[in-house]
């Protein structure tokens, strides 16, 4: 029986009414200027920080202060904390291997300090490093001083990440992070063999990058992509990711969108669910795709984007 | 003495089990439960303490099986001399009395568990929507409704079998 979060959830739940709906976001879209939309962010709440970078900032601290807050430990999440270490972990290697002072690159909110990433690559002493991690740092290194190629270590890092979070959800007692590793790997393959199509990259693209995930079949999928959209097209039909084929024909921006409307879909279960961690990890995955709304609505406003191509990209609320 | 009269001795023990059981296990499931609920009202406080009077109510609901088991520990204690009066309680008795304090014994550690689940849910109910009060507390209230039945068959029974010729 998975562990019981009562005080967790029930504050969650309290929380839930805080989250932006979509009414928000189409008054902060319907703000004539950029300071206007800031203004309107402002007496939603979002009031710490002057600049946009700053509130999505502050906003994301202050979801990763309220799960500190909620759980004993950090660990249950560290689902949601891989990426982070991960994309540290790439600008850890090409710090180091190409001698270069790291500014402004390290993302907060992981299970390592990016420090001791840094000193593990410059030491050559990967001891104090998880295991999960150790492995792909140092083969991302030697990789990056061998080929000067930074796409390629990317690619090592991100399927690293990849199996690393898959790990990570089948781990855990929450059958919600079980099922979102699982369809975000899932996802991160589409996506994948998406771009292998459109940028017409060979098989041994697809074999480095591509990781294994307990819906799609690899072969498969790597025979598929070699085929194009329309072998992609059939392979995903007998798939539960049929409903992604015409994002994925629609394009990169389509797809994102599609996936994230499915994680939304998939934690929608969670607001009747008043025992376990599932809310909270419900609740971490709707401010996350609020936070990216409200960071597409105010660079558009910037940018003076019309409306109308906004509200297309504009992702499913929680709330 | 006689296998009868070494048997009779057993009486008070019997039905004295019979009332530690009723007390034990409807004031386990009690403490399990307010505290379990108490653990959904403080996450409801945090976040918005004037629902105080709310969740309260909430929280308490899976709290009666344990006075409901209290009441009956005491009614037998009471009647098997324990408290005061005859102890002259024969081995037919003292099963009986043991079979009296069971009903609220299991249905009192199960219902308060269950009527936990309830009112946790029904704190997350008012935290989300917190006019739906009225509809929140009916809905752990009906669990209540198998233990007060469980106190009537064993408050019935432990009253009555004194006046059984046994």
């Amino acid at each position: 029986m998975p562990e019981l979060y009562p005080y967790a959830a029930a504050r969650i739940h309290a929380r839930e009414l805080s989250l932006l709906s979509r009414q928000n976001l189409e008054q902060l879209l319907a703000a004539k200027t950029y300071d206007e939309c800031l203004h309107s962010l402002h007496g939603m709440g979002w009031d710490e920080g002057d600049t946009a970078e700053e509130i999505l900032v502050a906003e994301t601290e202050k979801t990763w202060q309220l799960m500190g807050e909620l759980l004993p430990e950090l660990e249950v999440f560290q689902i949601f904390r891989l990426p982070v270490d991960f994309n540290n972990a790439k600008a850890a290697v090409k710090s180091v291997v190409t001698n270069v002072q790291a500014q402004h690159v390290f993302l907060s909110g992981g299970s390592i300090e990016p420090e001791s990433l840094v000193k593990a690559l410059k030491d050559n002493d990967f001891s104090q490093i998880p295991e999960w991690m150790a492995k792909p740092l140092q083969e991302a290194q030697q990789l990056l001083l061998k080929t000067r190629d930074g796409q390629l270590c990317d690619v090592l890092l991100d399927k690293a990440a990849l199996d690393a979070i898959l790990q990570a959800g089948k781990s855990s007692e929450c059958a919600l992070l079980r099922e979102y590793a699982e369809l975000f790997v899932a996802a991160a393959d589409l996506k994948i063999a998406q771009r292998a199509i459109l940028t017409g990259r060979p098989a041994a693209f697809l074999k480095e990058a591509l990781a294994e995930c307990g819906t799609l079949n690899l072969s498969r999928l790597e025979a598929a992509a070699l085929e194009g959209m329309d072998g992609l097209e059939s392979y995903l039909s007998l798939t539960p990711y049929a409903d992604a084929i015409p994002a994925l024909k629609a394009g990169a921006s389509a797809f994102d969108k599609w996936r994230d409307d499915r994680i939304m879909a998939l934690i929608q279960g969670e607001k009747a669910n008043p025992f376990t961690l599932g809310p909270v990890a419900a609740y971490f995955l709707a401010r996350q795709n609020e936070i990216a709304m409200v960071r597409i609505i105010l660079s558009a406003k910037r940018n003076g984007l019309d409306v109308e191509d906004v509200q297309e990209r504009l992702r499913v609320m929680y709330v | 003495m006689t296998f009868t009269d070494l048997l009779n001795t057993l009486g008070v023990p019997m039905a004295l089990l019979g009332a530690v059981l009723a007390a034990l296990m409807a004031g386990i499931g009690s403490a399990i439960g307010v505290g379990m609920a108490g653990e959904a009202a403080a996450g409801a406080l945090t976040e918005d303490p004037s629902k105080f009077g709310k969740v309260l109510i909430l929280q308490l609901l899976p709290g009666t099986q344990g006075i409901y088991g209290l009441l009956i520990a005491f009614l037998t204690l009471s009647n098997i001399g324990i408290l005061g009066g005859s102890a002259d309680i024969s081995f037919a008795k003292g099963m009986l009395y043991f079979f009296a304090c069971v009903p609220m014994g299991f249905v009192g550690l199960w219902s308060a568990k269950r009527q936990a689940r309830a009112s946790v849910a029904s704190i997350n109910l008012i935290s989300r929507k917190p006019d739906q009060f009225g509809k929140s507390i009916i809905l752990p209230a009906m669990v209540e409704t198998y233990a007060v039945l469980a106190l009537l068959v064993s408050l019935l029974a432990v009253a009555n079998i004194g006046k059984l010729p046994l």
